[in-house]
């Protein structure tokens, strides 16, 4: 067990696959010897060496689509997109390319390609530097998508990724990459899958599901709320494509109420596929419609006024008291709020 | 796959009007675009190096006094954006990547303008219309389609006003410039492409985005292309006063490319000696735009301590005018994030709005506050 900061075991983790796969490459803007902008790959083309570690020139679409190329030949490229802003020009490659290749030679070609994104806000960017695009890949078939939230799942998750056939979005929460935790760099790879999802904290009044950035709030939600005599189960999804739903599922039975909250908008966001796929399974236990705390309809917004797009502690409480038809800052309202 | 690094994109001749150590080059197909910079126009040039310079350092300062998110200095490129933006016509149109403070000083700019989305205080400084100039674009090479859509549009009114687009050196690698010069040669479009290749991108050397002189493109798309020593103001003005010429009679796009240097950090948030030598440095500040122009003004004898007084008068006014108007810039309006999302009524969006003031209201203002910088502590951690 050591304890380092969550940019740091990914980059342990990228060593590791490093070291054990001579056909993984690195590649991106800056990732040299700059180490990347938030140094993530931080010391990497020294060891390996610049074949092993490219800096690429400043273009997207041709990062992404040689790194197809270097897939078709046995390699598996690890893409770094600089800010999740940037990954729209490659949008293209990896909706239309990278996702559908596998498919489309009926499994002939595989692409493990994998692509990790730093993503989210919360840390006065300008605009471009601070979006939540999970849902756009989610909705593509062919991708996997995964979001870390802590230092231990960083350091597995991107082995697995890579270790994965598949190509995998990798989605690292950009705010959370100085926080530190343990990791059990012994940790046995395979006895964990990257696609399930984690129950965080226990409890029995509500279910919260989230990911990523929001899990260290969700899980301070939590608290909160038990200071207050209610008993919130947080469930950390982990894996956005596909999504662990017998977990969410089996939480949901429990409890009855469900809120799923992101920072990414509302409207065609994971929340709503959460809450009408387990609508669909849990049906008649749920006590309450689901309720979604996220992000507003909007682009995101200039750095000054980002706290208030972002959902936080209080939004998540209010949520909850949604929820559990508590007073909440809706309950005026006649009809059903949500 | 190493890169290969024999190749130098960087030797080739240069237009240059002015030597390094300020002596005046004669240029028989160049001069006579200068010919009318007398005395008074140099010193004006002068001027404008020094003034942009000075918001450039002021900026920064602000930065680092926590007033200013983050800042991307023009440091080492005045030439570059004064010799081009003082070339402009008031109805030409310019679209420019984050780093042409110093060509929205020439389009008239409001000095707060320049300021609010550094500050975080909003999405764009500027009505793109009052200046003529877009909003600074971040994501790169972008704007250079939307400077030849335009210049697609001055085409069909029977206008004679052009697009001008400014792009970095690792802009050139993206897509998105090569389909606008496809788009500006099919169309002979009156846009001028102007590349301030600064030798590096954040970290990345020219050499990896171009493995020839990246000037040397522009023909293959049949697009006219000149070189020019980028630190020097007057061949700047020369080579882009002849590209709008061209543009302006029918002859359609040119490529330019601006030698220069990023003497500064990529931003305010770069390091730059992690990856750059210092002794590059030292051998560009050798060729330093402003200390160029200087040595010429001060052999003519146009450099009196009263024209330097003067000057400097100048750039302690902006810069005391920049920093009052950063300092006293209005704090957004939190419902303002919902505003001109569409520019027709969405009934989610309004909802959502209407949904979160009752939120606010249900907190109470002074709750409200408490509760987004708990969140701001929350999410520092
Ligand atoms: C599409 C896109 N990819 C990556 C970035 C991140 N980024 C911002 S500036 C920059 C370097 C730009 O270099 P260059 O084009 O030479 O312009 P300069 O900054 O030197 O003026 C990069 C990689 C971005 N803004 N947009």
């Amino acid at each position: 067990m050591s304890t380092m900061t969550f940019g740091r075991a990914i980059n342990a983790g990228l060593r590791r696959a490093m070291e054990d796969d001579p056909k993984v490459v690195l590649m991106g803007e800056d990732i040299g010897k700059l180490g990347g902008v938030f140094r993530i790959t931080d010391g990497l083309q020294k060891d390996f060496g610049s074949h092993r570690v490219l800096d690429t020139p400043l273009a997207e679409s041709g990062i992404l689509g040689t790194a197809v190329g270097l897939a078709y030949r046995g390699y598996r490229p690890v893409v770094e997109i600089q800010f999740d802003g940037f990954i729209y020009p490659a949008f293209d490659q990896i909706v239309c390319q990278v996702a559908k290749l596998h498919y489309r030679t009926q499994g002939a070609v595989k692409v493990p390609l994998t692509i990790r994104v730093p993503f989210g806000g919360g840390i006065g960017s300008p605009e471009h530097h601070s979006e939540s695009p999970e849902a756009y890949f989610t909705h593509t078939s062919g991708l996997r998508v995964v979001s870390v939230s802590n230092p231990q799942d960083a350091f597995v998750m991107i082995q697995q990724a890579i270790a994965s056939d598949d190509p995998v979005l990798y989605f690292e929460p950009k705010r959370r990459y100085h926080v530190k935790g343990e990791v059990d760099e012994a940790v046995d790879l395979n006895a964990t899958s990257m696609s399930d999802a984690r129950v965080v904290t226990e409890g029995s009044d509500v279910t919260l599901v989230t990911y990523g950035p929001l899990v260290p709030t969700a899980r301070d939600a939590a608290i909160a709320a038990s200071d207050d005599g209610v008993s919130v189960e947080v469930i950390d999804l982990r894996s956005l494509a596909p999504i662990d739903f017998a977990t969410v599922e089996k939480s949901v039975r429990k409890t009855g109420r469900l809120v799923i909250t992101h920072e990414a908008a509302q409207s065609g966001g994971l929340g709503a596929e959460i809450a009408a796929s387990i609508t669909e399974r849990c049906f008649y236990h749920l006590e309450h419609a689901p309720v979604r705390v996220t992000g507003f309809d909007i682009p995101y917004p200039y750095s000054k006024l980002e706290f208030h797009h972002l959902p936080d502690l209080d939004r998540i409480l209010d949520g909850v008291d949604r929820a559990l038809g508590r007073s909440n800052s809706l309950s005026s309202r006649s009809g059903l709020e949500g | 796959m190493p890169l290969n690094n024999d190749a130098d994109a960087t030797q080739d001749e240069l237009v240059q009007l002015i030597a390094p150590n300020g002596e005046r080059r004669s240029n028989a197909a160049y001069d006579r675009w200068v010919s009318d910079v007398d005395d008074a126009g140099l010193q004006a040039l002068y001027e404008d190096m020094i003034v942009i310079r000075r918001i450039d350092a002021e900026a920064t300062a602000l930065q680092r006094q926590g007033e200013l998110a983050l800042w991307p200095p023009l440091l080492g490129q005045e030439a570059a954006q004064i010799g081009s933006g003082r070339a402009l016509r008031e109805d030409d149109f310019v679209f420019s990547s984050y780093r042409e403070n110093g060509v929205a000083y020439c389009r008239g700019v409001d000095l707060t303008d320049l300021l609010r989305v550094w500050r975080g205080n909003a999405s764009s400084g500027w009505d793109p219309y009052a200046i003529n100039m877009a909003p600074p674009q971040v994501i790169i090479g972008a704007q250079t389609l939307h400077a030849t859509g335009y210049a697609m549009g001055v085409l069909a009114d029977g206008a004679d006003s052009v697009a001008v687009t400014y792009f970095g050196d690792g802009a050139t690698s993206q897509g998105d410039v090569n389909e606008a010069m496809v788009f500006a040669a099919s169309y002979q479009a009156p846009v001028i492409f102007f590349c301030q290749n600064n030798q590096w991108a954040i970290s990345e050397p020219v050499r990896l985005q171009a493995h020839v002189p990246i000037a040397h493109r522009a023909p293959g798309f049949g697009i006219p292309s000149v070189r020019v020593d980028g630190n020097d103001v007057l061949a700047c003005l020369a080579v882009t006063r002849e590209a709008l010429d061209r543009a302006r009679t029918g002859g359609g796009p040119t490529f330019i490319e601006a030698v220069t240097y990023r003497m500064g950090p990529h931003t305010t948030a770069d390091d730059p000696t992690r990856y750059r030598d210092a002794n590059e440095l030292e051998d560009w500040a050798a060729k330093d735009p402003i200390a160029r122009l200087a040595a010429l003004l001060d052999a003519r004898g146009l450099l009196s301590a009263e024209v330097s007084d003067a000057v400097k008068a100048t750039a302690d006014d902006v810069a005391a005018r920049l920093r009052e108007g950063c300092i006293s810039m209005p704090e957004p309006q939190i419902l303002d994030v919902f505003k001109h999302v569409y520019s027709e009524p969405n009934s989610w969006l309004d909802r959502q709005q209407d949904h979160y003031e009752q939120y606010l209201t249900y907190f109470d203002s002074a709750d409200a506050d408490s509760a987004a910088s708990n969140l701001s502590k929350e999410a520092n951690r």
